[in-house]
């Protein structure tokens, strides 16, 4: 069961983010682009989602002590706003900004005939992998 | 300027609250992008499968999102290769070093009304903001 959900929720979760239209960085873009002529649809995508999520969080998740299907919470213990946080998501905005691709848009795209997904997406595994190497190594 | 609100977005967006509410209800993880390709990189880790799933799940949903709803998809980023292999790779070490991406720490972790994650959130979005102002309105 617990492999049937991680299936479900991850083509509920494509099937969502084709819908939104995050899959087209034109829209991501013309998001971004807060001087030029600027197109808020993004605030409806993560605005539907946190409305589902924040509410089920808070009555359905918070008050449980462990999930349905297993004994333990995969959550990040960590709140420290430390300078890693901000070095990482600065580069990863400056990725972003670049060509209006993120993650999830990437791997739902997989098999849409975008011919340019893959190479987005082997870097994009470059990428982590290097970051790992960064988190046990240096930092 | 007239408000019209663009129903596909918010409802794709409500299909991805929904899922990552699923998959941290029933199975106790987050519903993060990068984070579930991360661990993809590490093939003899436990939770392999599920990941796996996941995204396969995931690119199904999109698959399945073009046949069956006729979702438009571009056809390729409309940049040149050395964008898209920078942009990827920003990406990836990006939401490495930061422990997340839009969906990890825009969705999931604003979600939980994580201070990191709003810090993170706030972080990416006013990089790329500034990324995409320098890449339209200075180059």
């Amino acid at each position: 069961m617990f492999y049937v959900i991680a299936l479900l929720a991850g083509v509920l979760f494509g099937i969502g983010m084709a819908l939104s239209g995050m899959v087209n960085p034109e829209l991501v873009t013309a998001f971004l682009d807060i001087s030029g002529q600027w197109d808020p649809t993004l605030i409806f995508v993560m605005g539907g989602a946190l409305a589902v999520f924040i509410p089920g969080y808070q009555f359905l998740i918070k008050k449980r002590a462990q999930p349905i299907l297993t004994n333990d919470w995969s959550l990040s213990k960590n709140n420290s706003i430390d300078v890693q946080l901000i070095v990482g998501t600065s580069l990863f905005g400056i990725g972003w900004g670049l060509l209006g691709v993120c993650p999830g848009p990437a791997v739902t795209s997989m098999l849409s005939g975008n011919s340019d997904v893959w190479l987005f997406i082997v870097a994009m595994m470059a990428g982590l992998i290097i970051s790992h190497q960064l988190k046990t190594k240096v930092l | 300027m007239a408000l019209t609100i663009p129903w596909p977005s918010l409802l794709g967006g409500i299909l991805m609250g929904s899922a990552g509410l699923l998959l941290l209800l029933l199975n106790g993880k987050i519903a993060g992008i990068s984070g579930i390709l991360g661990g993809l990189t590490s093939p003899n880790r436990k939770d392999f499968l599920w990941r796996l799933l996941f995204i396969t799940g995931m690119i199904g949903g999109g698959w399945l999102s073009i046949y069956l709803l006729g979702t438009p998809f571009p056809e390729n980023y409309n940049a040149s290769a050395l964008i898209i292999i920078t942009a990827g790779l920003l990406v990836g070490v990006g939401a490495g070093v930061g422990n997340g991406c839009t969906s990890g720490h825009g969705i999931c972790g604003i979600g939980r009304l994580s201070v990191r994650s709003i810090v993170a959130t706030c972080v990416f979005m006013a990089v790329a903001g500034i990324t995409v102002f320098i890449r339209l309105h200075m180059l």
